[in-house]
């Protein structure tokens, strides 16, 4: 356990995905198994532990401390499992069995409610502090270090050399601790057959359309469809089973238990989940309630209703159609859905054209809520997973923008951490700047380098790695959509904010209002 | 007919200028500058320029002199660690703190009454200065520094392990370690050479001088070598101490890929580590921690103990329990920083 706390704990530190990928191939290579595929699992967000909660950890420590010293200590760390880790106090006695994780997950799944202390207190006189904070984290279900499940499948891709896509192709079909994943890895056994199971299919993405792009491309060979303003998800039914993934392969199916009853049996589709109200597609915010939520309540799902706009099938019965042209893709899908539709699923509709200016015309009209711009594909294109360049480009709607003023700004981390990177921006509300937003990407390092000296030359007053800076610099933001705020000041949340263009010719004056961003609200 | 001994608070006492000896007419550590000043050691909130007359230990002067040379003080009179002498009729004596080279604990004898003020102070070994030396006493005015049960200091083996972990693990990578200039960064230095590390270690220029001074005192340190004289190329892989705020400002611009370490004790606290940007945080201190701080004030037996900044309130409730008059002193101006 000792080895894989040390792991968490210099994945937490580590700011960047390289660093945090060559620990956790170095520690796919050296720890043991089964130790490996719990950690793994731990890693990728499998294991749970429904009987442990921080009350009991709560309860354990004030067993054992002075519980003025433990609310003093609370007070100065502000987070339970670390205080807990730390402030535990050495048992008398010589050395400690110290358990492996294996021993640790193995017992714990065993345990009812009130075994779990028991379990736990033994543990923590063993391990030492970092091993108590990763045991506590673990077991409370708080384990923020930064690693998505798709990162710890991209180390092991990178570890073993086998092709990450074929991983996410069978990891739904494989429970912890991996067994058979390894042998596979390591090139003893051949891969693990997982039977006819609903896994996930990584989904094929788009490239982005620059306009010099669209000279070379005949108009006549593409498809295009409207993009949708959701999150990207891939249905998936074997049987009596039923999958919902999202794009990096996460199973969401609890979130959204009325998609899941929507779904037909034996299909594999892809599309596009959003919340749509009478044919109306809901800013994406409302959609973020839903993403919020692990299990929603069934007002939750009145009040939000989910539902799936379909762009493509990949699989019918038995029948894999990844290896067909699009246009028959979607006619297969179409035919589909004639005869089978649905409560909460949909097709996204085609939108004919016959040239580029036409398609542009109507993208540029497209202010209609949801849009967030075209798709093109090749009529001819097979599903490929990942993101070749050429058959399928997303066109996005213009972004819209405004004149703020920077406020403040902040050191950014990792390779930026000596440059005030993370900027602040406000709008007029009357005579007074309201912040409205912030961003931290658009520039390129020279112009980095001037906002950072800009940055130290006018500051006027200092928090820790804040500085507030004197009004002066006009950023013009450019962002994709603005929706309301409770969270915001301002009232107003930009989407995907970014920097512009930096106006050092414009008085900051000429800055836009709050007034103007409200009046863009979709 | 014999006096009972005076109570503490009638001859020691808390000015703005800090604490101060009445019948000796001196003050230890003051803020402000004084005619008569007893300086604990060298570090910048404890060693202030400007008194008329200094009394510390010689490692102490010199290190006064190294920062702030005419302005260290009008007069500077260095007394050995254990060698008595009287002021005004007050007792001083000075023993060794272990905090940093030339720290010492000041004792004070006045009519039968024993009192020690700690300074800043550390129990375990440091190979760069002399090991804390317990003394009985009547008052213990001890520092808190590490004042609450979190903070329980590993053994430096391994921090200084997690270095070169880190360093074999991203050869490519320099490692810039921030250190304060006195004290850390020489005992890191040592650290780093008594685990068998054999590589350069370069050092930022606001190091050097106080390094120099400590191989000029004899505290033998190895080659270390001035950071501007390697190229940029030259630094992967290699370590470069450096004052904290150097490590995250633009200094370390310079360097290829800088990996920013911290040897301190407050990286026991991961958010702190976090909130300063540091990637690989070492928990390395030259204050006592919890457990060298309660067993300090069991051993000194002083039937009172006053606590001095850090977190007061959680080492006066322990000491308390254990059954010492103890209460918190509240001497403005000291900064958290290490």
């Amino acid at each position: 356990m000792n080895r894989f706390a040390a792991l968490l704990d210099a994945l937490l530190f580590t700011p960047s995905r390289n660093g945090k990928l060559r620990l956790m191939r170095e520690y796919f290579s050296s720890a043991r198994d089964p130790e490996r595929g719990w950690a793994l699992a731990a890693l990728t967000g499998e294991l749970v532990f429904d009987e442990a909660k921080p009350s009991q950890v709560r309860a354990l420590a004030a067993a054992r401390v002075d519980p003025e010293l433990l609310a003093w200590s609370y007070d100065f760390v502000g987070d339970l499992a670390e205080t807990v880790s730390l402030i535990w106090p050495a048992a008398p006695g010589g050395a400690r069995h110290v358990p492996s994780l294996s021993e640790i997950v193995g017992k714990l799944k065993e345990a009812s409610r009130s075994e779990v202390p028991r379990l736990l207190e033994p543990w923590l006189d063993a391990l030492d502090a970092t091993g108590r904070w990763a045991l506590l984290k673990l077991v409370t279900r708080e384990l923020r270090i930064g690693v998505s499940a798709r990162l710890a499948k991209t180390a092991l891709a990178e570890w073993s050399g086998v092709e990450l896509d074929r991983i996410e192709e069978i990891w739904h079909g494989l429970a912890p601790p991996y067994q058979p994943l390894f042998d596979w890895l390591e090139g003893r056994h051949p891969p693990p057959e997982i039977g006819d199971l609903p896994t996930f299919t990584p989904l094929m993405l788009a490239q982005p359309l620059e306009d010099a792009d669209l000279a070379g491309l005949d108009p006549r060979d593409y498809l295009a469809e409207w993009k949708w303003d959701g999150i990207r998800v891939q249905l998936v039914a074997r049987g009596s089973e039923r999958r919902l993934y999202s794009r990096s392969g996460d199973d969401i199916g609890a979130a959204f238990p009325d998609i899941i009853a929507a779904m037909p049996a034996d299909l594999t589709l892809d599309g596009e989940l959003l919340v749509v109200r009478d044919g109306e597609v809901a800013p994406f915010n409302d959609l973020q309630q839903r993403l919020n939520r692990k299990t929603p309540t069934p007002k939750l799902q009145r009040d939000f209703p989910a539902a799936v706009r379909l762009y493509d099938i990949l699989r019918e019965g038995s029948e894999d159609l990844r290896g067909r042209a699009f246009a028959e893709r979607r006619r297969r899908l179409e035919a589909w859905y004639a005869r089978e539709p649905r409560p909460a699923l949909d097709l996204s509709p085609m939108v004919p054209f016959t040239s580029w200016d036409e398609l542009a015309e109507l993208r540029d009209g497209a202010r209609q809520r949801g849009i967030e711009g075209l798709m093109l594909k090749r009529a001819d294109s097979l599903y490929v997973s990942g993101r070749p360049k050429g058959p399928w480009f997303k066109w996005k709607r213009g972004a819209l923008t405004l004149d703020t003023v920077l406020m403040y700004a902040q050191r950014g981390h990792g390779k930026r951490s000596s440059f005030y990177s993370d900027y602040t921006f406000g709008a007029w509300h009357g005579d007074e700047l309201v912040p409205v937003g912030k961003a931290y990407s658009g520039f390129t390092d020279e112009e980095l380098r001037r906002l950072d000296l800009w940055v130290r030359n006018n500051t006027v007053r200092r928090w820790g790695p804040v500085r507030e800076v004197s009004p002066q610099i006009v950023l013009e933001v450019a962002f994709d959509s603005v929706h309301r705020s409770t969270r915001h000041r301002s009232g107003v949340a930009m989407r995907f904010p970014r920097i512009h263009r930096i106006r050092w010719d414009k008085p900051f004056r000429e800055a836009d209002s709050v007034e103007t961003l409200e009046r863009l609200l979709t | 007919m014999s006096l009972s001994p005076p109570l503490p608070e009638t001859w020691i006492k808390t000015t703005p200028s800090g604490l101060y000896c009445e019948p000796g007419g001196f003050h230890i550590d003051p803020l402000l500058p004084v005619p008569r000043a007893i300086v604990t050691h060298g570090h910048g909130d404890h060693a202030r320029p400007g008194n008329e007359r200094v009394l510390a230990t010689p490692g102490t002067i010199a290190i006064m002199q190294s920062r702030y040379g005419e302005l260290a003080g009008g007069s500077l009179q260095p007394l050995d660690y254990g060698e008595a002498i009287a002021i005004d009729g007050v007792g001083v004596r000075l023993l060794p703190a272990g905090h940093v080279l030339g720290s010492a604990q000041i004792l004070l004898d006045y009519r039968g009454a024993r009192v020690v003020v700690s300074g800043d102070y550390k129990r375990r070994a440091d190979p760069t200065c002399a090991p804390f030396e317990p003394c009985n006493c009547d008052l213990f005015i001890t520092e808190a520094t590490f004042g609450l049960p979190v903070f329980r200091h590993p053994p430096d083996r391994l921090e200084i392990d997690k270095l070169l972990h880190s360093l074999s693990l991203f050869p490519e990578r320099c490692h810039v370690v921030g250190v304060y200039a006195l004290g850390k960064c020489q005992r890191v230095l040592a650290l780093l050479r008594r685990a068998g590390y054999e590589g350069p270690i370069y050092l930022h220029g606001a190091l050097i001088g106080l390094t120099e001074l400590y191989e000029s005192l004899g505290v033998p340190l190895g080659p270390v070598l001035p950071w501007a004289e390697a190229t940029r190329e030259a630094l992967r892989g290699r370590i470069v101490l450096a004052p904290p705020a150097a490590t995250t400002d633009r200094w370390s611009r310079r360097l290829p890929d800088p990996l920013v370490a911290m040897a301190s004790g407050w990286m026991r606290v991961r958010q702190r580590a976090k909130a300063r940007g540091v990637e690989l945080p070492l928990v390395i201190s030259d204050h006592a921690d919890w457990d060298e701080l309660t067993a300090t004030v069991d051993e000194v037996a002083a039937e009172e103990v006053w606590v001095t900044h850090g977190r007061e309130e959680a080492l006066v409730h322990y000491a308390t329990k254990q059954g010492h008059r103890a209460r918190a002193l509240a001497i403005p101006g000291f900064e958290e920083d290490e």
